[in-house]
């Protein structure tokens, strides 16, 4: 059922008007999500974007059988709606992601990143790369992917490959390594689709060995960190860091810094930069992508 | 940017030239592979080739192995443009020489950034 049926509603079923109305969003509807996604991710969603929350929302709408967002709305408002907020934040702070997306920073980790991090820790044989936002877990594949393509003499190293996200629904995806032939479609060479995943009817999974490189941690990136985290040799934080004010994402930015060991890599989205912020770190072209090292 | 598509269905050729064309792409077409070596003799070598499978007269298999073994098309990007297929059917347009697949139903962007990772700008 798309929406629970109302008799006072004079369109008939299935008319345009009816279909149009689940993603009617009037302005208070807007202004709780907004807010409701502000206190929760610190995320701001300007008016420019009530077409996002429409799109995002209407598939929640019409699973929980409700007729707009207005009645999303009432519904989030009442008591012991926690896990609801929760869904509706999830819902819309999940970002798109591709495998091998934006290509440069995988080539940099593979041409230089990963080659000097190997002389660099040759003692310690340990090397931990952290993918945030990691949504369906494109990223962090893609890393365990080229990990084991082209540096297969750190199977004896102690390689940690922790990937985070707000969204635990999103992270249960993640972790099953299951995609379908449109998250296929997007960026994944066909050398790496025939030897990474098997395929089972219209799903491929990922292969186990890979699969199980990864530590998947649900993580609020404007809560305090999980104290356990440890020192970083690799951060992505790419695409994120545009939802958030600037002082968000300084406050983000010195968190993220506080667990990166001094001679570490971050990347952040094609789009985003650590300028204009106050935060210490130092921009680094490697070959053609751009990487950010942390300044004492 | 000069591109060649190949495919029998007339439909699945306009969707995919309407998209290059976007791209700012010339484009060319062919309905089978014997047409589209045809193409390759009078125009001379594409900057890159996207290819069906299923066709009459050759198919795309066919089409990838002749251009493969001549030299005059050394280093050409092939596309295979392909419905959901087995991984043992992938693996052979592998070993044929093909450079990169697009599985139907395809958007705009996946096309965009196939022909990125075969090194053409779009």
């Amino acid at each position: 059922m798309y929406a629970r049926e109302k008799t006072t509603d004079p369109v008939p079923k299935g008319s345009i008007r009816f279909m149009s109305s689940v993603a009617t969003l009037d302005p208070q509807a807007f202004s709780f999500i907004s807010n409701l996604v502000r206190r929760k991710s610190a995320i701001i969603l300007e008016s420019e974007k009530a077409y996002l929350v429409e799109s995002r929302l209407t598939p929640v709408v019409r699973e929980l059988g409700l007729l707009n967002i207005s009645e999303l709305v009432s519904e989030l408002q009442k008591p012991g709606s926690q896990s609801l907020n929760q869904r509706v934040v999830e819902a819309m702070t999940t970002n798109e992601t591709s495998f091998f997306r934006d290509i440069h920073p995988f080539t940099a980790l593979k041409d230089k990143i990963l080659p000097g991090l190997i002389q660099r820790r040759a003692k310690e044989k340990s090397i931990t790369i952290w993918s945030n936002a990691c949504s369906s877990g494109q990223e962090p594949y893609t890393i365990a992917m080229v990990l084991a393509e082209h540096f297969p003499m750190l199977k004896n190293w102690k390689i940690r490959l922790i990937s985070s996200d707000l969204s635990n629904r999103i992270l249960d995806k993640a972790r099953l390594g299951v995609f379908n032939q449109t998250e296929i479609n997007r960026g994944l060479p066909m050398n790496y689709l025939l030897k990474y995943f098997t395929k089972e009817g219209g799903q491929w999974t990922i292969r186990e060995d890979i699969r199980k490189m990864i530590e998947f941690r649900e993580l609020n990136l404007v809560e305090p960190f999980p104290a356990l985290l440890p020192k970083m040799d690799i951060v992505f934080l790419r695409n994120v860091l545009i939802y958030f004010s600037p002082e968000t994402k300084t406050e983000i930015l010195k968190k993220v810094q506080a667990v990166m060991h001094k001679d570490s890599y971050l990347f952040l989205g094609g789009s985003e930069t650590t300028m204009n912020l106050n935060v210490r770190f130092e921009r680094e072209q490697i070959g053609t992508a751009v990487c950010y090292r942390p300044v004492a | 940017m000069r591109t060649l598509v190949i495919d029998d269905d007339s439909a699945m050729l306009s969707i995919i030239s309407s998209i290059l064309t976007g791209f700012g792409c010339e484009v060319i077409t062919a309905s089978n592979g014997q047409e589209g070596l045809d193409r390759m003799t009078e125009f001379g070598p594409p900057d890159v080739v996207l290819v069906d499978w299923n066709m009459p007269v050759m198919n795309g298999l066919e089409f990838i192995k002749l251009v493969r073994k001549n030299p005059k098309f050394d280093g050409l990007p092939i596309v295979m443009v392909t419905t959901e297929l087995e991984m043992s059917q992938l693996a052979l347009t592998f070993d044929a020489g093909v450079s990169e697949y697009i599985m139907k139903p395809f958007s705009p962007i996946m096309i965009q950034e196939k022909l990125q990772m075969v090194g053409m700008s779009v």
